[in-house]
């Protein structure tokens, strides 16, 4: 077999990440420059700033990735790049960056839709077996995704209001946590005990949609009496109480549609894939079932990253899947109608 | 010496290609459609036009700024990416400079105007001295009253070059009264061949360094800094 490798660009948010994988499985080469600290100062991403740190750090980071890789770009497959969903103004620099590499080196181009490629973060772990489940969680996405096999996605839930991750961030705020605040609110449930009473959203009977709004409101309401009877609430109890509620519901879905779809093996991905409480709840599930494997990302396949958008690139390459240099940033990418539409 | 100019800092959008001594190819729309979409297929169609190989660019020349924030990168990631993966200089020559050359042989003080929205505008001051385009004051972001008063004082000819001029024309007129020259529409769209020979000759800057002069800090940074100038 030829050697696959892809160049894989990412930069539909705060971070800007350039990869090389070899066929798809194997990690050559991950650059990740973060604005973390950038944005910290105004408690979440400012898109403008954004922007302009990709402007600033984008063939820097493609070298290194390059160079990591030590390959030229001669012996590329193809440049994969994350299309969408996003900030438009920031996914505008890896398009762009990604388009004229293509260009001076007239290599293939290869779309990726970002939560693609939150999912086959998973196969730069294991080898992917269908039909499968991913659940897919971070601070925009909170999404329940079966794949019959490679490139086909159907979306079978979703949120209705917030993502996961967007009440985490809020709640973050509530408890005075630093952004980005989903890992303190980890850190802080993992100290303190579930003792206060919050509600889970269910929706209708069998829907595998979610909904975080109403939960965010109920610790809001809930801090905001404590002050006002002048009582205190101990901050780790109320993060315990707050995780519980959001991880009951995500593994419980789970659960649910793993079963139904007779899956064999369920994808955690996205940034809240990082999340300790929802990792632990998510395996005791999963060890209860029958053949049902579980697949979780490391860490840093979790985050945003190009070698999950690389990995992507890498099965649609073959699937054929193409952009020419018209190719656009767009926020708001849809999964389904986006692949189907390529492959056929 | 083949040179690529790229110029996306406003609604134009222009490829430029000078090969030797000469203008050999321009690509110019003056129309509000997506940068994004049209840009390298701008710089694809034209090379091939004119002849040119990609490997054959031996120096690239972008617009960078001031201009529209988005206009301006994609600009600018093409200009770098292209320069740092082919291995040629880049250089940055400011947007409004390139809309000032287009007024060669007016002997007055030339203003070109970029509108920033709410009685602002970006302009600089600019001449032509021994046919050679010199810098008189630098860019910047300014109100266009306080620039018309401005340019009252030095009680000569100004033209204001560029499709925005208009947009404050009445306001200019009232000031200068004659001494308020519009150029002509098509000298109010910059010239891409205008850019690549602006930049023909500066030294090559380094490509991963290489970004937009904003001429302005992002909206959330100037209230960050005006809310903590005092802690």
């Amino acid at each position: 077999m030829n050697e696959q490798y892809i160049l894989g660009i990412e930069t539909s948010c705060d971070e800007t990440a350039a990869a090389v994988i070899k066929n798809g499985k194997e990690i050559v080469s991950n650059v990740v420059a973060s604005q973390i600290d950038t944005h910290k100062r105004f408690g979440g991403v400012v898109p403008e700033i954004a922007s302009r740190h990709h402007v600033e750090q984008i063939t820097m980071v493609i070298e290194e990735a390059m160079n990591n890789a030590g390959i030229e770009f001669s012996r590329l497959s193809g440049v994969a790049v994350t299309a969408g969903p996003g900030l438009v103004g920031a996914l505008l620099i890896g398009v762009e960056a990604a388009k004229s590499i293509a260009f001076a080196h007239s290599l293939p181009l290869i779309p990726v839709h970002h939560i693609a490629g939150h999912i086959y973060a998973n196969r730069l772990v294991t080898e992917l077996q269908f039909p499968l489940l991913s659940l897919v969680v971070s601070g925009g996405h909170t999404e329940l995704i079966y794949m019959k096999e490679h490139g086909h996605f159907e979306v079978i839930g979703e949120t209705r209001d917030d993502a996961a991750g967007e009440a985490y961030d809020k709640v973050a705020r509530v408890l005075h946590c630093p952004y980005p605040g989903g890992p303190h609110i980890d850190r802080m449930a993992s100290e303190g005990e579930a003792t206060i009473n919050l509600p889970r959203a269910w929706l209708e009977e069998g829907s595998y949609d979610f909904s975080f709004s109403g939960l965010k409101s109920a610790v809001i309401n809930t801090v905001h009496n404590a002050k006002q009877r002048g009582e205190t609430i101990k901050p780790e109890n109320l993060a315990a109480s707050f995780q519980e509620s959001v991880v009951e519901v995500l593994v419980e879905k789970t659960i649910r549609a793993a079963k139904e779809y007779n899956v064999k093996q369920i994808l955690l991905a996205g940034g809240v894939a990082a999340n300790n409480g929802l990792r632990t709840a998510l395996r005791k599930a999963v060890a209860e079932l029958e053949n049902i494997e579980l697949i979780i990302p490391p860490l840093k396949l979790c985050t945003d990253n190009a070698a999950m958008i690389a990995a992507a690139g890498s099965v649609f390459y073959e699937k054929g899947i193409r952009a020419d240099l018209t190719l656009n940033a767009n926020p708001g990418l849809d999964l389904e109608s986006f692949n189907s539409k390529l492959i056929n | 010496m083949n040179i690529l100019a790229i110029d996306t800092s406003t609604n134009v959008l222009g490829v430029g290609v000078v090969s030797q001594d000469k203008v050999i190819g321009e690509y110019m729309t003056n129309v509000k459609r997506n940068h994004s979409t049209r840009v390298l297929p701008a710089i694809d169609y034209l090379l091939n036009d004119c002849g040119v190989a990609k490997n054959e660019i031996e120096k690239i020349v972008v617009a960078n700024g001031p201009g529209s924030y988005t206009g301006l990168r994609i600009g600018v990631t093409i200009g770098k990416t292209l320069a740092w993966t082919l291995k040629v200089p880049i250089v940055g020559v400011s947007s409004l400079k390139v809309m000032a050359a287009n007024a060669r042989y007016f002997e007055g003080l030339i203003s070109p105007v970029m509108d920033a929205r709410r009685g602002n505008i970006f302009t600089g001051l600019y001449k032509y001295k021994d046919g050679k385009l010199q810098q008189v004051e630098e860019d910047k972001h300014r109100s266009v009253k306080e620039w018309g008063d401005h340019l009252k004082d030095f009680n000569k000819p100004v033209m204001f070059v560029g499709d925005d001029s208009l947009i404050h024309n009445e306001i200019f007129s009232s000031i200068l009264n004659d001494n308020a020259i519009f150029a002509p529409l098509t000298l109010n769209v910059p010239k891409p061949g205008e850019l690549a020979l602006l930049g023909k000759d500066l030294p090559g800057e380094d490509a991963h360094l290489f970004k937009p002069n904003y001429l302005r800090l992002s909206e959330a940074e100037a209230k960050w800094r005006e809310k903590n100038r005092n802690n």
